[in-house]
C-alpha cells in the first residue's frame, strides 16, 4: 500500500511545469498530495494564480502520468489555503536560478512599498545591482529585471 | 433564503471582476508601452481567475446545472449586477488607472477581510486574491503618482479622469440586500466597513500625484439593481457574441 502511494506520487510529481519546465509539481509546492484507494490515484493540486491559464494542462499532464503508471486516476483541485511562493522547495529554487530565473525573494510583496526596493540577485552573476524593467513578465508569476552588472535580462519569479 | 442572498452576493462580485477584466483586456495591443501590454492583461488575467472562481462557487450554489459561463455568456444587461464603476470605458491611461486605483484598493481590504468568511471557498479565493491585487495596487499607484507629478499634459488627463471617475466609487460601499445579509451572516465582508481603509490607501498616493477627490458631489448608483449605462451593452454584445452566436460552443 504505502509502495503504491509512493508510486503513485513518483509519477505525479515528475510532471513538469509547463510554462517553467526546469522545475517539476512537486518543486513548486503545488502537488500538495496524492492517496490511492482501491487503485484509483488521487492527485491533490493547488493553482498558483487564480488566472492562471496552465493549470488545466497541469491537471491533465498529472492524470495522464498517473494513468501511465497503471492507476485509475481522479484530480482535485485544492484551492484553500491558497498557494504561496514560499511552497517552492529549496531544489525548486535552486532549478530557478541554474535555469535562469531569479526565485522569489521573501516579504517582498508590500501594497504600500510603491517604488520599494525589492533585492533580487541576478541569476547569472549573482550581483545585487538590479533594476526592474516591469512589473510584470511574460506569466503572471513573473516580473522582468535587468543587471547593471552583467548586463542580463531576467525573469524574477514574484513572491505572493 | 440563504442561498439565495449567498448566490446574488456572489454574483454581484463575479460581475465586478468579470466586466472590470474585459475592460483590461480591451487594451490588448493598444498600451502605450509592450510593458503596459503586459501589465493590463496581466491584471486582467487575475481578475478572470478570480470571477471564473467566483462564478463556480455561485453555479454550486444555485445547484440548477448552470456553469460559470452561463453565468457569464448567458445573461443579459439587466441581469448584470457588477457596479457602475467597473463598466466605465477606458478612454485614455489615466482614466484606466484611475479606475483600477480606485477598485483595487477597495478590493485590498475586502478580501483581507474575506479571509475569516465561515465559507471555505470564499477563504480560498480571498487568500488569492489578496496577494493579487496588492500589486494592482503598487502599479496603478505608482502610474498615479507618475502623471499627476507628470507633465501638463499626464496630470489635466488625470485630473478629467478624476472628475469623471469619483462619482462611480460610491456604489463600492453600498451594500444590496444579498450582500448586507451575507454580511450578518459572516459570509462576506461588510462593504459599508471598508471606506477608512480604502482612503488610507489613496490618501498618500493621491498626495504625491498633487490630485484631489471633489467632494460634496452627489453619487451615481444602480448596477447592484442592474440599472447600468449604455456602456455596458456594448461591452456584452463583444464579450458574449460567440456564445449568442454559437450556442453551447466549446473549445
Amino acid at each position: 500500500m504505502v509502495a503504491e502511494r509512493e508510486k503513485a506520487w513518483a509519477a505525479a510529481a515528475s510532471v513538469p511545469d509547463p510554462e517553467v519546465p526546469c522545475v517539476t509539481v512537486a518543486d513548486l509546492g503545488i502537488l500538495r498530495d496524492v492517496r490511492v484507494e482501491n487503485g484509483v490515484a488521487t492527485a491533490f493540486l493547488t493553482p498558483t494564480y487564480s488566472g492562471c491559464p496552465a493549470v488545466d494542462f497541469i491537471e491533465l499532464a498529472v492524470e495522464t502520468a498517473l494513468r501511465d503508471a497503471g492507476f485509475d486516476a481522479r484530480i482535485e483541485r485544492v484551492i484553500s489555503p491558497p498557494w504561496t511562493t514560499d511552497w517552492i522547495t529549496k531544489e525548486g529554487r535552486e532549478k530557478l536560478r541554474a535555469y535562469g530565473i531569479a526565485p522569489p525573494v521573501k516579504g517582498s510583496n508590500s501594497k504600500r512599498a510603491l517604488f520599494g526596493e525589492t533585492v533580487v540577485a541576478c541569476p547569472r552573476c549573482a550581483s545585487e545591482k538590479t533594476e526592474r524593467i516591469s512589473e510584470f513578465g511574460s506569466t503572471a508569476c513573473k516580473a522582468q529585471y535587468r543587471c547593471t552588472s552583467c548586463g542580463e535580462p531576467f525573469d524574477y519569479f514574484k513572491c505572493i | 433564503m440563504a442561498d439565495q442572498a449567498l448566490l446574488n452576493a456572489l454574483i454581484e462580485l463575479a460581475d465586478d471582476h468579470n466586466i472590470l477584466s474585459h475592460r483590461l483586456a480591451e487594451w490588448c495591443g493598444h498600451a502605450p508601452i509592450l510593458e503596459e501590454d503586459l501589465a493590463l492583461t496581466n491584471m486582467a488575467l487575475d481578475m478572470i481567475g478570480t470571477a471564473r472562481g467566483l462564478y463556480s462557487h455561485a453555479a454550486d450554489v444555485e445547484g440548477r446545472g448552470r456553469s460559470e459561463d452561463d453565468l457569464a455568456y448567458l445573461r443579459v444587461e439587466r441581469e448584470y449586477r457588477n457596479c457602475l464603476l467597473v463598466e466605465r470605458p477606458n478612454d485614455d491611461f489615466a482614466h484606466t488607472m484611475l479606475r483600477q486605483l480606485f477598485f483595487a484598493a477597495f478590493m485590498e481590504p475586502y478580501w483581507q477581510s474575506a479571509l475569516t468568511s465561515s465559507d471555505e471557498t470564499i477563504r480560498g479565493i480571498a487568500g488569492k486574491s489578496v496577494k493579487e491585487v496588492a500589486y494592482h495596487i503598487r502599479h496603478a499607484g505608482e502610474w498615479v503618482i507618475r502623471m499627476g507629478d507628470g507633465t501638463q499634459e499626464s496630470a489635466a488627463r488625470l485630473h478629467a479622469a478624476m472628475q469623471d471617475l469619483h462619482i462611480y466609487t460610491e456604489e463600492l460601499f453600498h451594500a444590496s440586500e444579498a450582500a448586507g445579509h451575507c454580511a450578518r451572516a459572516g459570509l462576506l465582508p461588510d462593504r459599508t466597513d471598508l471606506r477608512e481603509t480604502w482612503l488610507e490607501t489613496l490618501t498618500p498616493i493621491f498626495a504625491e500625484a498633487r490630485l484631489e477627490m471633489p467632494e460634496g458631489v452627489p453619487p451615481q448608483i444602480g448596477g447592484r439593481d442592474g440599472l447600468h449605462g449604455e456602456d455596458l451593452g456594448h461591452l456584452l454584445a463583444e464579450m458574449q457574441y460567440l456564445q449568442r452566436a454559437h450556442p453551447g460552443a466549446s473549445w
